[in-house]
């Protein structure tokens, strides 16, 4: 009997809860309930993967969501009560995170269809003021620091939403929010093909986001300035 | 007969005249302050006061005003406080006073009592002009009135006058001798400025309120959290607190396993955290002081064995990671309380279930504050959990831990999650 209470009382001290580490990333686990484990992307694709974006572009995000500039009820709510450091600070975890991303999709449309939206996103539409999508977000489309989010190792449907949401008014940025102009510009037909050709392109070797612009941005963005 | 039958269509027609005049005729005698003004006085009222916090859209020019908010009878807008032609520009101290005691606008029209004219009646002129004189010192911002949309004729004038016939009795603060200078600086902050009972006294069908002295606690109708009792230590009432405690988690939103939730982090954030020492004293002790009164129990679902176990297992699986396997929170590194202790939490077992509703599915962080800048959070389980599920777990939190609080049925889930859904 009195072993069997040793046994219990040792049992309650392992039992008892170790204290959980004082860190950003014990912090972030409340946000990778739904953006997936670490941040990689919830495995439905409507979360967005945030580890590895530039540090800028999440805090411009983040600061977005609280303050009703993107709309999405769970994510305002959320973060409603914290403040711009600790914001900053939970952007520039997610940031310096370097995972591993997941495999391509497969795209279904036909070969020239998919020449043509790489064309488009590699050098625009000059007669209809399309800037080339690697103007700022990088010649590997892996993003520009320290604001400008890559575009590979997103999902279809994730792209096709906030395209949809800049030409709904839903998702918006400083002005200029060049990119609700540069999305209303667009047809539906080509940001289908756009997203086809994103979504299935593999990563490059260096996924990481370029370290500057090439050169300056073709046009205005609030979320750059 | 006829005489009468006149009589009686006569005063019918007058009634609401009389009203309307009596109200917008109420008579105040109070002479302006002679006090010097101080606009770093008047920026610390406003801050107590939270202006701000109705007075600004989300992510809008501060005190523009422009921000919806949902009340039971439509959705009210408010005005732009800053000195700008669309907002107060030339008003006087006397037209602010006005507004601020009587509740009417500068042009005699009655303020819809989203604006809590029972708190704010209780405001001195002496910091009526602070503000006022604060409220001109700001950059004026162009921001266009946009019109309240109440529901039938809830915004009416004639609704209004009704309302505060009812509900409404203008005068300053009058201390009680029964009391010292810091209880009675408390009553004035709670009751009026601050206007704590604005959201924690009890509602009717209509609205209305006990009076600005009334803490008795009640659901926020339209965007579906309850403000709890702030006389019953067993919802929030804070009589058996330390002073040091609730000092802590009016300044800081968090003390131990206690947190400032949904609009209690936005008073914290907007109003509490700006008090300074002296004014935090008295507000606690005057919360503190406050008298023990139960709060009803709804009747509540069934006890039902099954719903329970369905209730503890996911509890074992979602939940225990971080409050631990008995409900007892857990801490970091650094000692503080990282996770909340469930077994104890009056959120989790006051009379009405929806705050623990909310917050399981909606998640949550406490406020960010100087005093706790970076807090730990909750993912929203709303993806993860249905309504059968929410009801067992809230069911299970409810009874176990030594709990003894009602149970829920996924019905209950559902109609508290409707009642949050206009937010």
């Amino acid at each position: 009997m009195r072993a069997w209470l040793l046994a219990l009382a040792a049992f309650a001290v392992v039992a008892q809860a170790q204290p959980v580490p004082n860190t950003l990333a014990q912090r972030a686990l409340a946000c990778t309930g739904c953006h997936g484990k670490e941040g990689r992307a919830a495995p439905d694709g409507y979360y967005p993967r945030l580890a590895g974006k530039p540090a800028g572009y999440l805090h411009n995000q983040l600061l977005n969501f609280r303050d009703g500039r993107r709309d999405y009820g769970l994510m305002s709510e959320l973060i409603a009560p914290l403040s711009d450091a600790y914001l900053k600070e939970l952007a520039g975890h997610f940031a310096s995170l370097d995972l591993r991303y997941p495999p391509p999709q497969t795209p279904t449309l036909p070969a020239p269809e998919l020449a043509r939206a790489e064309k488009l996103i590699r050098t625009g539409d000059a007669a209809r003021r399309l800037p080339a999508c690697t103007a700022c977000h990088g010649g590997r489309l892996t993003g520009t620091q320290p604001a400008v989010p890559g575009l590979l190792g997103l999902s279809r449907d994730y792209l096709n939403g906030q395209l949809g949401a800049w030409r709904s008014g839903q998702r918006r940025a400083h002005a200029p929010d060049c990119m609700a102009d540069i999305a209303k510009a667009l047809t539906t037909a080509e940001i289908n093909a756009v997203t086809q050709f994103l979504a299935g392109q593999p990563m490059p070797a260096d996924p990481h986001p370029a370290a500057a612009l090439a050169a300056p941005a073709p046009v205005r963005c609030g979320g750059l300035q | 007969m006829k005489r009468l039958l006149v009589a009686v269509v006569i005063l019918a027609l007058a009634a609401p005249w009389a009203l309307l005049a009596w109200q917008r005729n109420l008579h105040d005698a109070t002479p302006p302050s002679t006090a010097p003004i101080s606009l770093e006085r008047g920026a610390y009222l406003a801050a107590v006061g939270n202006c701000a916090g109705c007075h600004t859209a989300r992510g809008g020019q501060r005190l523009a005003g422009g921000r919806a908010i949902p009340t039971p009878f439509g959705t009210v807008f408010s005005p732009n406080l800053t000195p700008d032609a669309t907002g107060l520009a030339g008003w006087s101290a006397a037209d602010f006073w006005r507004a601020i005691h009587l509740g009417q606008s500068r042009d005699g029209r009655l303020l819809v009592p989203a604006h809590p004219i029972t708190n704010t009646t209780l405001v001195t002129r002496e910091d009526a002009d602070a503000l006022h004189a604060w409220l001109q010192a700001q950059v004026p911002v162009a921001a266009a009135r946009r019109e309240h949309e109440l529901r039938g004729l809830y915004g009416s004038q004639l609704a209004i006058a009704a309302w505060r016939a009812l509900y409404f009795k203008p005068g300053v603060y009058q201390p009680d001798p029964a009391h010292d200078a810091t209880w009675n600086r408390g009553a004035y902050l709670s009751q009026g400025l601050a206007h704590c009972s604005a959201c924690h006294a009890g509602r009717d069908a209509l609205g209305g309120d006990r009076g600005a002295a009334d803490f008795s606690g009640g659901m926020l109708a339209a965007i579906g959290w309850v403000a709890p009792s702030l006389l019953d230590p067993a919802e929030a009432g804070v009589q058996r607190w330390s002073p040091a405690d609730l000092q802590r988690l009016l300044r800081d939103g968090h003390v131990e396993s206690h947190t400032a939730q949904g609009p209690m982090a936005e008073v914290v954030l907007g109003s509490t955290a700006a008090l300074d020492d002296a004014d935090l004293a008295a507000m606690s002790a005057y919360l503190r002081a406050l008298p023990e009164y139960a709060t009803d129990r709804p009747a509540s679902a069934l006890p039902d064995p099954r719903r329970r176990e369905l209730g503890a297992g996911l509890y074992r699986e979602h939940c225990a990671a971080c409050h631990g396997a008995n409900g007892e929170g857990r801490r970091d590194e650094a000692g503080a309380m990282a996770y909340p202790a469930l077994a104890g939490s009056r959120l989790v077992t006051q009379a009405s279930a929806a705050n623990l509703i909310r917050v399981i599915e909606r998640g949550g962080f406490a406020p960010a504050t100087p005093g706790h800048p970076q807090p730990y959070g909750m993912p929203p389980f709303a993806g993860v959990l249905g309504a059968d599920d929410l009801a067992a777990l809230a069911s299970h939190l409810r009874q176990a831990f030594g709990h003894h609080a009602g149970e829920i049925d996924a019905v209950e889930v559902l109609r508290l999650r409707s009642a949050a859904a206009s937010h």
